[in-house]
């Protein structure tokens, strides 16, 4: 068949598409493709960035990615990506990409904590690092040794380092970046619904009549997803409405018919008003039936802190600290609070006494009657004076579209999907304001159905996938489960083949903790994997001096020297997205897996293999001994039962968790790799250190061991096979077929499962609650609540730091669409570089007016707790109210989380980005 | 030194639909969409000089060369032209792709310069009193230029990294929303350059992420066009200041009617 080049090309295309769906592919076609893809071949992956999940093609030559497409097969985006995506084939190309061990050494090659950073082995890497860890974990125990982990793991990764430091080495200081981005939905999801995430997927776009945005910038953060709301909007440009609740102008004003200006942490009190108003005079827009038979009315403490440090004077706390910091132990009521909370008895100036820090979490069922109660004060005046952002807009104004707001969310048959993203979930109330939303969206029975519901978008490529699905947070086990909880340790044991009671039934160290820990000397040994906490948490300067003056010992694995790397003892190179077999899990629920395109560069090596290989220095004895984690929990040795399942007390952890009898059996060669590397398996071309592979499928077995903890209950997962046939599935995957609308009869089986109509709220978390009124729980008796959700009643408080006469301006960060993260990865794509360069101060012009300042000058902006230096731009994509600066967090010239606050929500643990004070002076 | 006061805060938010008609407007205009002028033919200069400069020709004439605009810009954007750059020697430029004009509000540059080849009149308007004020929106540097072929926006690929860099943003440069109707799903954001609000400060230029930029600012005289003085758009108000100044006289010789009517009636065969 003689074809033209064009057409050769043409039929590449068609093959790998047909391929990719399973679809059986002519003979005669296939050979024409092979003769085409002669130079180079093309396979599907995945986008390395965001929780969007954009589908990619990717086409390598002679062992080097040439080249990336958008999958044109894939639903999310259908070819298309943003300009992150459009650079996949860059991302791992850096010119100064890390490419061998690195540790801080003296004259003579020992390590040094003081020394500076040479080229060592592997075998010296993992030597050092395991002497280090045993130093520190024979003296600390299990808690004394931490691992920062990522929503940017691959569901593999995550599982294996999950596996290790819970299964291994018994210690559940494993927390991921995830923290400080989803973990403020997760808790909501929790509490209001009993199981994790989204109940929609991306249809809800094309669906809905309504677009609310809550603090989401999606016209950057997810351009893809933008685009899909904005052909939505074309489609029917009188019928949909978007708006846009933000406190600042972003470029999702551009597109919106509502543009809401509010104050920071006001979305709360902006809630209670809808709810209020819904209640008290919209009593038809409240959907009876779908509240009846779906929801229980709930609430819970007021005095819960900040998240702050327990201990108020902590003496590594700076002197200007010190205030902020007391508001962890109580605050003095102001005017607006005592309003807001008037139904709780709270009068201006009394001083509230955070006694319930410990018991955030802690919530009980309420009457109606008390609901309603409880949101009076929350009064169209009340709110609108509160919440209005922007000083120059008319209060007639903001009240108007406060009411267009409510009049969106209460129209009889009007769609409505409320997005957030950051700006609730970076929040010292993020828990809070998460259950506002499902609140409103459960009392107008506006959920879980097609273009209706609450929709919590994801930051991270596999903050869903795995920090979530797979559970790498301090706190949980796979599938929803959680380490305090009996049942799901013995379920875990028993998947993962452990002695009964191995598990540490103690919740680790969250994110900033850890940072905590570090500085307090009581975690000494820490392990950074896919993530740049040094650059991306808050408070940065504490945690820096912790790094580095401190006895203690921190391994970074990461492609790319960051400021992570910086303050790090040992820097490990890292395999990058296309350089390892992967999976992710995106925002909508879908699994998405990929194959090893190219070996890795240099001598990096995956963080599995880095995971796994440090698994080998440790035998049994060493782990599986009384270890005492508190004055109340001591770890039984397990050593006995270890001996009766048959192991020795020599095996190494590698023997029993990860190259055991059941891994072995996964092999390798697999046909669903036939002519794909696989670097874990069978080593590669490089031949690293003499490393041959393992011999076996390591990938595919952590897979099918994982996927064992979702199936028969909610969290079904595909074979690995199937998903290199497809373009993700979304779960639960039950009987072959993804599940759209969870929770809903029409959509889930496990809602039909339940057999009680139109939806059931089956999440098992939680269940089973006090009954209390708004004062709090009264009474022994719990409520048994299967298959329904919480409409929480939660109150406005202010922030624990607002603007004042020496620190005048509110600062907020984010990021931008040119710039993931922390730009390791855009800062060394030559065009992102310079499209936007440096991170700028977005300010007000009136602002920059009355201090003088110039756009393009160089400002100090600081805080009570550090202080950088930033260009001015009063223009441009970002336009604040007077008194509020936005500056991204991607630039490490502009060390914006110096600045920021280390206060969280206090039950989710999710720092807040969003708000601390700050002056700005010229530099 | 003095600040547009009477800009509102927020540059007024192109509505959706006014959106939708400009798309449509410009895109049946066509003169901002121009592809194809430097391939290969060194045919006009493309001189991008300081705000406020005069007409090009006046420019030579006055400039001095003195490099007080050159060193006057904070940013160090304006190049003093050297021997080999193409341009007459010691004469201030800029090149946009490597270090665009910054719009500084009190115009450093133009106010330097002793002998009139910048003139900070044609970069000001006045305030409320009526006094001249600088208005560095009124620069007219160049104008910016996309090449809507290699524009990755125009593919659907969520970019726009232009219009975020614009610093007229909504004005200079909107965005224009269409269907992307191959996949259904999706909806282009396409970047649109408006030449009545563009100064050609070269942000865009500058961000443009495509190998080459497929945006890209020229000298106004060559990346417009002009339209016909005696068509006025009834849609559009500004367009009505097109009469002012105009010549009452409207001539019209063309091959055919060079002749007088008697010249062409008694002469020649039928």
């Amino acid at each position: 068949m003689p074809l033209t080049r064009r057409e050769l090309l043409k039929t590449t295309a068609a093959v790998a598409a047909a391929t990719a769906v399973g679809m059986a592919v002519p003979e005669e076609m296939l050979a024409a493709a092979k003769k085409a893809e002669a130079g180079w071949r093309w396979d599907k992956s995945v986008c390395r960035f965001c929780g969007t999940g954009c589908g990619l093609m990717v086409a390598t030559k002679n062992d080097k990615i040439v080249a990336v497409k958008g999958d044109p097969a894939a639903p999310v985006n259908m070819g298309l990506n943003c300009i992150k995506g459009y650079f996949n084939a860059k991302i791992i190309y850096g010119a100064d990409r890390l490419t061998e061990p690195l540790m801080r050494v003296n004259d003579k090659g020992e390590f040094d904590k003081k020394g500076k950073f040479k080229p060592i082995s592997w075998q010296k890497a993992f030597d050092e690092m395991a002497k280090q860890f045993k130093k520190h974990y024979n003296k600390l125990g299990p808690t004394g040794v931490a691992i920062f982990g990522s929503g940017q793991y691959t569901i593999m990764e995550g599982y294996a380092a999950a596996k290790l430091m819970k299964g291994g080495f018994r210690s559940n200081n494993i927390d991921p970046n995830a923290r400080l981005c989803m973990a403020s939905a997760v808790a909501a999801f929790m509490e209001t619904f009993g199981i994790d995430e989204p109940a929609g997927n991306y249809d809800d776009m094309h669906f809905s009549d309504t677009i609310v945005l809550w603090g989401a910038n999606m016209a950057e953060m997810h351009p893809v997803l933008w685009s899909k709301i904005t052909n939505r909007k074309l489609a029917d440009a009188k019928r949909v409405k978007v708006v846009n609740l933000t406190t600042f102008t972003n470029r999702c004003s551009n597109l919106a018919d509502l543009e809401i200006i509010i104050k920071p942490n006001t979305d709360l009190a902006i809630q209670n008003y809808i709810l209020r108003e819904i209640v008290y005079n919209r009593p038809q827009a409240i959907d009876w039936d779908f509240v009846n038979q779906n929801c229980i009315f709930t609430t819970g403490f007021v005095d819960i802190g900040y998240g702050l440090r327990p201990k108020i004077d902590h003496p590594k706390y700076k002197k200007e600290e010190l205030d902020t910091a007391s508001r962890e132990a109580f605050k003095i009521i102001t005017k607006q609070e005592a309003v807001a909370m008037g139904a709780l008895g709270y009068k201006e100036g009394d001083r509230m006494e955070m006694k319930h820090t410990g018991t955030a979490g802690n919530h009980w069922a309420i009457s109606f009657e008390d609901f309603k109660k409880g949101l009076e004060p929350y009064t169209l005046d009340f709110v609108a004076a509160l919440a209005k952002g922007d000083s120059e807009e008319p209060l007639e104004e903001f009240r108007k579209k406060l009411l267009a707001l409510v009049d969106l969310y209460t129209e009889n048959g009007r769609k409505v999907v409320s997005f957030w993203t950051m700006g609730f979930n970076q929040h010292v109330r993020g828990t809070w304001v998460n259950e506002q939303i499902y609140a409103i969206h459960l009392m107008l029975g506006k959920q879980s159905q097609p273009g209706n519901g609450a929709f919590s978008l994801t930051g991270q490529p596999s903050a869903c996938g795995t920090a979530r699905e797979v559970g790498t947070f301090a706190h949980r086990l796979p599938s929803d489960m959680v380490v305090g909880n009996p049942k799901h340790r013995a379920i875990t044991e028993k998947i993962w083949k452990l002695p009964e009671a191995t598990l540490n039934p103690v919740v680790g160290s969250h994110f900033m903790k850890i940072m905590r820990d570090l500085e307090d000397g009581t975690v000494r040994w820490a392990w950074v994997q896919v993530n740049n906490p040094w650059q991306n948490a808050t408070n940065a300067n504490h945690w820096i001096a912790a790094a580095r003056d401190m006895d203690n010992f921190i391994v970074v694995s990461d492609a790319y020297p960051s400021i992570s790397a910086k303050v790090a003892d040992l820097i490990l190179p890292a395999a990058m997205i296309f350089e390892k077999w992967g999976a992710y899990g995106n925002a909508e629920r879908r699994t998405q897996h990929w194959r090893q395109q190219v070996t890795p560069i240099g001598k990096s090596m995956s963080d599995t293999w880095q995971t796994v290989e440090f698994s080998k220095r440790f035998t049994l004895a060493e782990v599986w001994k009384e270890w005492k984690i508190d004055d109340k929990n001591t770890l039984a040795n397990v050593l006995d039962k270890a001996r009766a399942m048959g192991y020795k007390e020599t095996d190494t952890l590698f023997d029993v968790l990860f190259a055991n009898k059941e891994a072995k059996a996964f092999k390798w060669p697999d046909p669903v790799g036939t002519g794909f590397f696989n670097s874990e398996a069978a080593g590669d071309k490089r031949n690293v250190e003499g490393f041959k592979g393992y011999g076996f499928f390591l990938q595919k077995y952590l897979w099918e061991e994982y996927r064992q903890f979702g199936l028969g209950h909610g969290h079904d997962l595909a074979d690995f096979d199937t998903y290199h046939r497809v373009r993700g599935l979304r779960w639960p995957v039950v009987d072959g077929k993804e599940t759209l609308w969870r929770f809903n009869s029409e959509y889930d089986p496990y809602a039909i499962k339940e057999n009680r109509g139109k939806f059931a709220f089956y999440g098992a978390a939680f269940k089973e609650i006090p009954k209390g009124d708004l004062s709090g729980p009264k009474g022994e008796e719990k409520v048994k609540l299967p298959n329904k959700a919480k409409i929480f009643l939660r109150h406005y408080i202010d922030p624990p730091e607002n603007p004042s006469a020496e620190y005048p301006f509110w600062l907020c960060t984010g990021r931008v669409l040119e710039h993931w993260h922390t730009g390791t990865m855009t800062m060394r794509v030559p065009e992102l570089y310079r499209a936007v360069p440096e991170a700028l101060c977005f300010m007000n012009k009136q602002d920059a007016r009355k201090n003088s300042f110039k756009d393009g000058e160089l400002v100090w902006v600081e805080s009570r707790r550090g202080k950088v230096k930033a260009r001015v731009e009063t223009r441009g994509r970002n336009l604040p109210p007077q008194g509020l600066i936005f500056i991204p967090f991607f630039d490490e010239h502009v060390f914006i989380n110096k600045v920021t606050l280390d206060a969280t929500c206090p039950i989710s643990k999710e720092p807040d980005f969003k708000k601390c004070a700050v002056k700005i002076y010229r530099a | 030194m003095s600040i547009d006061d009477k800009e509102p805060r927020m540059p007024e938010r192109r509505k959706f639909f006014i959106n939708m008609a400009k798309g449509l407007g410009a895109a049946t205009m066509g003169g901002l969409a121009w592809t194809g002028f430097l391939d290969g033919k060194k045919v006009y200069a493309t001189i991008l000089r300081p705000p406020g400069a005069v007409s090009e020709k006046e420019f030579i004439a006055k400039c001095t060369k003195c490099g007080l605009c050159v060193e006057a810009c904070p940013f160090k954007a304006l190049i003093l032209a050297e021997p080999g750059d193409d341009r007459p020697v010691g004469t201030p430029y800029f090149r946009m792709r490597e270090k665009p004009c910054r719009m500084c509000r009190d115009i450093p540059c133009t106010v330097s310069c002793p002998t009139g080849a910048l003139l900070p009149s044609l970069v000001s308007d006045s305030d409320e009193l009526g006094r001249p004020r600088l208005n560095i929106n009124l620069a007219k540097i160049g104008l910016a230029v996309i090449d809507r072929e290699t524009c990755i926006a125009y593919w659907g690929i969520q970019c726009d990294a232009c219009y975020r860099a614009c610093p007229v943003i909504d004005k200079a440069i909107t965005v224009e929303y269409t269907k992307n109707e191959r996949t259904g799903k999706h909806a282009l954001l396409a970047p649109v350059v408006h030449g009545g609000h563009c100064t050609g400060c070269g942000l865009c230029e500058h961000a443009c992420v495509t190998k080459k930029a497929s945006v890209f600012v020229l000298p106004r005289e060559l990346a417009m066009g002009e339209s016909s003085d005696r068509y006025i758009r009834a849609w559009e108000g500004p367009d009505e200041e097109k009469l002012e100044g105009l010549p009452e006289d409207t001539e019209t010789v063309t091959p055919r009617s060079e002749k007088s009517p008697l010249e062409y009636l008694n002469k020649g065969d039928l």
